[in-house]
């Protein structure tokens, strides 16, 4: 099976330099980046489909990831090479002159040169958090859906099993390749992800692989190539426009309660909750 | 002249509360809206939302649009959007929601912005205000297509009442299927019954951290059974297995806005914060005093929580 996983850089959300609001802009500088944890989890389960886990030196498919950015971007691309993926392409761009449906009509492009069976997508970057690439791709495309997963079971990589993450419980869909999948957390659980290459006895360590040292040096050495944006898209018009940022409206500062009658008395007669 | 179309939700023949948050947002708009209810008994659901002050509640009553798969659903909701010349198409930011709005804003040529939490009109001009970075900023943006679609927060906007009246139901002809609908089964859908309200709908939400362990049930239901509440988890309470998934908070789960959020032995990891710090009063029990829920609770308790939530328990059953 062929996978095309695109990927998003973001502002590492567990950092301690947070994205700060300067005058109605957002103030980027000095935010350490990394890879959007739901776009780790998309390679994770990318590379569960391609390979037996019990040996997954062995590739027995290929994964391309793809990322749109500077050239300073091509770190990311990097390092989900150096975890396994085959192939890297960069579409050259910056994020202010991009937007979701951008990304997945340039996307629509690429998929359409690769010829891809599966795209796998995280389910939302989490500095837009705007949760619509998959789903604008695959109706751009004309493909069938699941967002959400939070497990797959390919059937003989002809046609997937998702467990969908929704409000209330679980769906379960069947979707025919090629198709577009997007993950959520649980997919990187250890057995969330079935192949038809490895035994369903097999467990993974929960979450993503780390890169080992070899590996992030013989990661140099895979193929990653520029792409520019012009040649997937002619039209590069935005469909959404930001024009200022504001910090959430700050919370009234608490205070320590001594004891739970005390706090029952506060949520009764100040808070008036109870 | 700025014409709403609302995409009901439905949910075993009704139509799900979630929507009276879509009709909120509408009515804030300040235009004049239409509610699409769309699935088998849609006819019948239909009446349940006649009485908002929609100008007019669509049916599309067809067997063909059973269990909402986003292919399935969106050519008939595209074709209602453009034929009733509605230029904006508003879905509830649920789970359902965020699955099919990109796919009508793609094929009607639309942009779409999702979870938005405040919107304004000034003279037909529309600015969205939606949370990014977890919430932990808010960007103010429009649409610049001349059909706009949107996914409102639940968080955000209370259910809109009923202003009585009787909206009139028409019924809508369903769209030819596109060829991805060959493509895609619905197999089967796991709910959990539970008897509690709604972690969207609940008044009160009682939640629970790793640190509650096996205790999970035993501790929290006592406590949210005498407060009417739903019941919550973080996400290491889920991974650990103490809680089921569907109970999750957050990023990953549901994003809820209570009049109270208790969270028990929770610590407050950004992504759990982003699901809960727009609850009007959030108390926290923990006993690490340094843990970030404290920073966004309005009273934070420094106990064990195996004394304390007993405690709590039996000190509202008192006052009961």
């Amino acid at each position: 099976m062929k996978i095309l996983v695109p990927l998003k850089r973001v502002a590492d959300p567990d950092n301690a330099n947070k994205v700060k609001v300067n005058a109605g802009k957002l103030e980027t500088t000095g935010l350490e980046w990394k890879p959007n944890p739901f776009d780790e989890y998309a390679v994770e389960t990318a590379l569960r489909l391609t390979e037996n886990g019990a040996n997954p030196k062995a590739r027995l498919g290929e994964v391309v990831v793809v990322t749109f950015g500077a050239k300073d971007t091509e770190t990311t691309l990097r390092s989900a090479l150096a975890t396994g993926a085959d192939r890297a392409i960069r579409v050259d761009s910056t994020d202010d002159k991009l937007d979701g449906d951008l990304v997945a009509r340039a996307l629509k492009a690429l998929v359409e040169k690769e010829k891809p069976d599966l795209v796998l997508c995280g389910k939302q970057a989490v500095d837009g958090d705007s949760n619509q690439v998959a789903q604008l791709l695959a109706e751009y495309l004309g493909w069938p859906q699941a967002t959400f997963a939070g497990t797959i079971k390919s059937e003989d990589d002809k046609s997937l099993l998702v467990g969908r993450e929704v409000d209330g419980g679980t769906i379960h869909l069947r979707v025919t390749l090629p198709a577009v999948v997007s993950v959520d957390l649980r997919i990187v659980a250890p057995k969330s992800v079935k192949s038809k290459h490895t035994a369903d006895s097999h467990a993974y360590p929960d979450g993503v692989r780390f890169a080992a040292l070899m590996a992030i040096m013989a990661a140099k050495k895979k193929p990653l190539v520029e792409v520019k944006l012009a040649d997937l898209t002619s039209d590069v018009a935005l469909k959404i426009a930001y024009t200022s940022f504001e910090l959430p409206p700050a919370r009234k500062a608490g205070i320590k309660v001594k004891s739970v009658s005390e706090l029952v008395e506060k949520l009764k007669s100040e808070a008036k909750v109870l | 002249m700025v014409n709403t179309l609302i995409i009901a939700e439905m949910h075993e023949g009704k139509v799900r509360k979630s929507t009276h948050s879509a009709i909120h947002f509408a009515r804030q708009l300040g235009v004049p809206f239409s509610i699409l209810v769309l699935g088998p008994g849609s006819k019948a659901a239909a009446a349940e939302v006649t009485g908002f002050g929609a100008q007019k509640v669509l049916v599309a009553d067809d067997a063909s649009l059973a269990n909402g798969l986003a292919e399935v659903v969106t050519p008939t909701i595209a074709q209602t959007a453009k034929s009733g010349g509605y230029d904006v198409v508003v879905v509830t930011a649920s789970s359902f929601g965020k699955d099919i709005a990109p796919r009508i804003a793609a094929k009607l040529g639309a942009g779409y912005a999702s979870d938005i939490s405040g919107v304004k009109n000034e003279s037909g001009k529309i600015t969205y205000r939606r949370p990014v970075f977890a919430g932990n900023a808010y960007g103010i943006c429009h649409i610049t297509t001349p059909i706009q679609v949107v996914s409102v927060r639940q968080s955000e906007f209370s259910a809109a009442e009923p202003t009585g009246g009787s909206s009139p139901i028409e019924s809508v002809q369903v769209a030819a299927q596109d060829p991805a609908v060959a493509r895609v089964s619905f197999v089967s859908m796991e709910t959990a019954k539970s008897e509690r309200p709604d972690l969207g709908e609940a008044r009160v939400i009682v939640a629970g951290g790793r640190a509650v362990k096996e205790q999970f049930s035993a501790l929290l239901d006592p406590l949210a059974n005498l407060l009417s509440a739903a019941v919550g988890a973080s996400r290491a309470a889920c991974d650990a297995g103490y809680a089921s998934p569907e109970l999750q908070v957050g990023q990953t789960g549901r994003v809820v806005a209570p009049q109270l959020y208790i969270a028990i032995g929770i610590s407050g990891a950004i992504q759990h914060l982003a699901g809960m710090k727009s609850s009007k009063t959030i108390v926290a029990i923990n006993k690490d005093p340094d843990a970030p829920i404290f920073q966004v609770a309005d009273y934070g308790l420094v106990a064990d929580l195996f004394q304390a939530v007993p405690e709590l328990t039996a000190e509202l059953k008192k006052h009961a």
